[in-house]
């Protein structure tokens, strides 16, 4: 068919795109859809149940029918629907939902099983046999399932985000929404005006109504000029808002490049957060079919669609059409059509008083009770009066009244309220606070009520902000009454769709009234009407209507389900909005990474930081080996690791030693100046929260170390300490994890090493003994801190420096602690140090363990009151006898898993018989086999006893020996010398 | 969500972390005779109001400030924000 005159198309620009595989020309300006339709493309789609053959019924987003699968390769992008899909020169398309071609679905064998497949069907039929579910009705639902397929390759483009705010966000730019943009904006407001298709006019261009008779167009032309003029006013064009959400603020989904083949470099969408003070929600309404039997038939569309395919893109489905219409409405649609010269075969009006408003054969109190043509429409059944007659049309527009489209106003679970005399449900007035609703949306569907009723709610909507806002002169246009009568569905035998995409049909809502499915809620989970991609945009207020009609209620005491966010689909992409890989978690790289990296260094994530491993060297062939060595070169000589990522948190006041009394269960106030303390954190539940060291620089001035995986929740932990618990102690906090680099220096050497960094700092066992901290200078007049404390059981301490200093310190101690085989060491020889030295991490700390059970119960102090110490002396945990105990293989061949849970030699292995667990394992080069730390059951009385680990998911079953914690040096002389 | 900062004003919600009943501010006295059941209350015992309920939040990616928010449950409107400092002085003082 060619095209018909007019329309808002760009002939002059020829683009070429291909539908399952052939290829077609449409041109700038068209949709998918109009372009299909003006290469007589009817079918489309395919139903997502019976497999019927569809063709487009809607014009805008809430096309249930026409969705495809857009672009190729890993663009490719399903359940897209053609009617807001911008062509562009190169578009690829695919039909879906089919087995075999989209003329010949195989699955269309579904529609003749229809009576199977009725309402409930799945909850009926899946329920038994009960072991019929996972082998075989799962899969089957599965394939069966879903529309549109994936490309299973990772999503090639970026998304973005971006913060907007404004006095009044204006959504749909139709009559009302552009009247209220103008107002607004020339009062000096700041204004957002966002809609969903790419050229400003919403439903004025799908009309051929004239403002102050010039074409409507001309009006939205002139006034594109001035926004642009408006500094105050953005426009947003191909801007979906989805969601009102607390608070003013809103969600809208900007297509950047949809409308390219592909994006270049920019984003493809952009996720949108706007805050506005206030909202005028323009989103114009959404026409409704009148189920009749086979009403599906391609060809059959919404009316108002036809008539915006004539005037906006000048194509008609066919050359042969009829309308059929409750209202006068459709009427309309035929006048448009005929004035382009679209033959009207006939108007079917189910009012007996209908009157033709042109020339053309008119039905009055007739309805179209059936429709031939599977893969496009050939015939329609015209009753009137009992007496059927047969009309050949290629076309036909259906005009059942028109819904405003209230879903935004829902948002806040409003439920949109029923109107008689507009036969429609309108939104809840304050249902949103701070939106009102304008135009079509607000039940005002003529041009001139639209126009009016912007401008009016814009003025109100700022006077509340004290903007006073003047009415601008609105263009004269048409205000005919509408008449619409309640006509809902036509009776008869045949199957009538209601939910086109779903598939739900009248005879389905029959059913679940006879089972008793009344409430709306129910009707619409038990025949999955509005469940599908288009969440029944043009199907849910029909439904209702049928069922009012079946319980002889009225519609407004049916009720409705309301709406939800998104308003159309979003997808996941643009709701994570570009923030993957480091985007989403970004690294923290410690101090001395550019010079780990510099050695080779493996890293290891932990958490968001970065850390070294281990440092391979060449010839060692596997991680244990260098592993190894970096332990024993540490026990042996000196060892370096940077701990930076370790929470540091820096406490001063006054009463700084009073508040770290009350936030450890150990004394912190009695600490010396110049002195460490090992300290115990309680959650207030009584459990273990963390560990770290607290040292304390001055009376008032202590330097606290927390876990790093905890170094945040601490932090926060501590404030709510200062902040909600006792504000009346002078203390002041702040995390300085970022501010000072520190590195552990572990091993006999570490004394030696360090008299050559240190400017005249005496660091004999006299003067810096263990636990000893002190601020001084390194490497001629840096700043530094040095704590002697050891995590690894040899004589170790930790020097900080300020962090831009970390890199250079790591390089000068490696370089002038060589002869004394200073050694850098990674995460994991960190791990076996500690293991051997029995010390307590994130594995023993996992929130589960008390202080008893690591065997510091006797740390939580009675005599003052600090947190979790009145929870940790539970009965129940007091009862508790499991404590960490050093396990080693009987066998030293054996090995040690972590995870394992440990029983009494020859026990029968089962919960009741449990006796506690392994909750670190490594191998230790110091004794020779692995060796492990675990919570068992009396363990302090069970040294030298030989226990059973069970590791049912390896098969393992070794003979353990409990040891004491201390593999190294059980004494401690080592880090006291 | 938007919550009134009392010192910054408006700020997002998703600058906050949220912890919980601004009853957490009243920790029992650890040392008290009946210390135990008045921690297992404190602990574990929450109100769970349908309305307006007082909880505590956290500007975690802003100024540090704990407060604590006033808020309807079932309309998400915000009825006010306080420093949660100045409510538990304000507290003690009364207690006093």
């Amino acid at each position: 068919m060619t095209r018909l005159s007019g329309g808002l198309i760009d002939r002059s620009e020829h683009l070429n795109f291909t539908f399952d595989g052939k290829s077609y020309t449409g041109h700038r300006g068209d949709t998918l859809a109009s372009a299909l339709l003006a290469n007589d493309v009817r079918l489309m789609g395919r139903s997502f149940k019976y497999h019927r053959p569809r063709g487009v019924v809607a014009a805008g987003s809430e096309e249930p029918n026409a969705l495809v699968e857009l672009r190729a390769g890993a663009r490719q992008e399903p359940n897209t629907r053609a009617t807001v899909a911008e062509l562009y020169d190169g578009l690829v398309a695919n039909s879906q939902n089919r087995v075999g071609s989209l003329e010949r679905d195989f699955l269309a064998v579904n529609d003749l099983l229809s009576p199977f497949f009725a309402a409930g069907f799945y909850y009926k039929t899946f329920m038994w046999p009960k072991a019929f579910w996972e082998k075989l009705y799962e899969p089957m639902i599965r394939r069966a399932a879903g529309l549109g397929s994936l490309s299973m390759l990772p999503d090639p483009d970026s998304y973005d985000k971006g913060f907007l705010h404004c006095d009044l966000l204006v959504i749909g730019a139709g009559a009302a929404g552009l009247a209220a943009a103008l107002t607004a904006a020339r009062a000096g407001a700041k204004v957002i005006l966002a809609d969903e298709d790419f050229r400003l006019g919403g439903r004025l261009m799908a009309e051929s109504h004239t403002l102050d008779d010039a074409a409507a167009m001309d009006w939205v032309a002139s006034l594109e000029a001035e926004f642009a003029s408006l500094p105050n006013l953005r426009v947003m064009r191909r801007t979906t808002v989805f969601g009102a959400f607390d608070h003013g603020i809103f969600g809208a989904v900007e297509r950047v490049s949809d409308h390219l083949a592909t994006p270049g470099t920019a984003v493809r969408q952009t996720l949108w957060r706007i805050t506005a003070k206030r909202t005028v929600l323009a989103a114009g309404a959404t026409e409704r079919h009148i189920p009749f039997a086979n009403n599906d038939r391609p060809g059959i569309m919404l009316a108002g669609a036809m008539r915006a395919y004539a005037n906006r893109w000048a194509v008609s489905p066919a050359e042969t059409v009829a309308i059929f219409t409750s209202g006068d409405d459709g009427h309309r649609t035929a006048l448009d059509l005929a004035a382009k010269g679209v033959t009207i075969a006939g108007v079917i009006d189910t009012r007996a008083d209908a009157k033709a408003l042109g020339k053309y054969p008119l039905f009055a109190g007739a309805v179209v009770s059936d429709a031939k043509g599977r893969l496009g429409l050939e015939r329609i059944a015209v009753t009137r009066e009992g007496q059927t007659s047969w009309l050949d049309v290629g076309a036909l527009g259906v005009a059942g009244g028109w819904n405003p489209n209230v879903h935004l106003a829902s948002h806040h679970r409003g439920r949109p309220l029923w109107d008689d005399a507009a036969q429609a449900f309108l939104p809840e007035p304050g249902a949103v606070p701070g939106l009102t609703a304008a135009g079509a949306a607000a039940g005002q569907g003529t041009t001139a009520a639209a126009l009016a009723s912007g401008a009016a709610v814009a003025q109100a909507a700022l006077a509340e902000l004290g903007i006073t806002a003047s009415l601008p002169a609105l263009p004269r246009a048409e205000d005919a009454p509408q008449r619409q009568a309640a006509f809902w569905h036509v009776p008869g035998k045949g199957r009538a769709w209601v939910d086109f995409q779903n598939d739900v049909t009248v005879k389905d809502i029959n059913l679940a009234h006879l089972e008793n499915m009344r409430p709306v809620e129910h009707l619409k989970r038990w025949t999955t009407l509005g469940m599908a991609t288009d969440q029944g945009k043009t199907a849910n207020v029909t439904a209702l209507a049928v069922m009012a009609e079946l319980t002889g209620k009225t519609i407004a005491q049916t009720g409705t389900t309301i709406f939800r966010p998104p308003y159309t689909g979003v997808a996941l992409s643009t709701l994570g909005h570009g923030d993957t890989g480091t985007h989403f978690r970004p690294r923290r790289l410690t101090p001395t990474h550019e010079w780990a990296k510099a050695q080779g260094a493996v890293f290891v994530e932990v958490g968001q930081w970065m850390r070294a491993q281990y440092f391979p060297r060449k010839g060692e062939k596997t991680w244990r080996e260098t592993v190894d060595r970096e332990v024993l070169a540490t026990r042996a000589g000196v060892g370096l690791c940077d701990v930076t990522t370790l929470g540091k948190v820096d406490v001063q006041g006054a009463d700084a030693g009073e508040f770290l009394n009350r936030v450890y269960a150990n004394a912190m106030a009695s600490l010396k100046v110049g002195m460490v303390r090992y300290g115990l954190m309680l959650r207030e539940d009584g459990f273990a929260y963390d560990d770290g060291t607290c040292a304390r620089l001055a009376e008032d001035h202590y330097i606290v170390t927390t876990t790093t995986a905890q170094a945040g929740p601490v932090y926060r932990h501590m404030e709510f300490c200062r902040q909600c618990l006792w504000p009346e102690l002078d203390v002041q906090l702040i995390s300085t994890t970022d501010a000072w680099a520190q590195i552990s220096v572990a091993g006999p050497n570490a004394r030696k090493l360090l008299e050559r960094v240190v400017d005249g700092f005496d660091l004999s066992n006299e003067a810096f003994p263990f636990m000893a901290c002190s601020e001084l200078t390194v490497c001629g007049g840096l700043r530094a801190r040095l704590f002697r404390i050891s995590f690894s059981g040899e004589l170790a301490y930790e020097i900080a420096v300020p962090a831009r200093y970390g890199n250079a310190l790591m390089a000068r101690m490696i370089e002038v602690g060589a002869d004394l085989g200073a050694t850098p060491y990674g995460t994991e020889a960190l791990g076996v140090l500690r293991i051997e030295q029995g010390h307590a991490a994130g594995n023993e700390l996992n929130g589960q363990t008390t202080a008893q059970m690591l065997g510091m119960g006797k740390m939580v102090s009675t005599k003052k009151d600090a947190i979790g110490a009145v929870m940790s002396r539970r009965e129940g945990l007091l009862a508790e006898t499991r404590v960490l105990v050093g396990l080693q293989p009987v066998d030293p061949t054996q090995p040690v898993t972590a995870g394992s849970h440990l029983f009494a030699q020859g026990a029968a292995q089962k919960t009741e018989t449990d006796q506690g667990w392994i909750t670190s394992a490594c191998y230790s080069p110091h004794v020779g086999s692995m060796i492990g730390l675990g919570f068992l059951t009396g363990g302090a009385a069970r040294m030298g006893e030989v226990i059973t680990a069970a590791n049912p998911l390896q098969n393992q079953q070794i003979a353990l020996r409990v040891v004491p914690t201390h593999f190294v040096d059980p004494e401690g002389g080592r880090l006291r010398d | 969500m938007l919550i009134p900062h009392p010192l910054l004003g408006p700020r997002d919600a998703q600058e906050f972390t949220y912890l919980g009943d601004a009853s957490l501010l009243n920790r029992p006295d650890g040392m008290a005779e009946g210390a135990l059941d008045a921690f297992n209350r404190h602990v574990y015992l929450r109100d769970n109001p349908a309305g307006v309920h007082r909880e505590l939040w956290f500007h975690e990616q802003g100024d540090r400030s704990w407060l604590v928010v006033t808020r309807n449950t079932l309309t998400h409107e915000i009825l006010g924000a306080e420093l949660a400092r100045d409510v538990a002085l304000a507290q003690k003082g009364g207690a006093k």
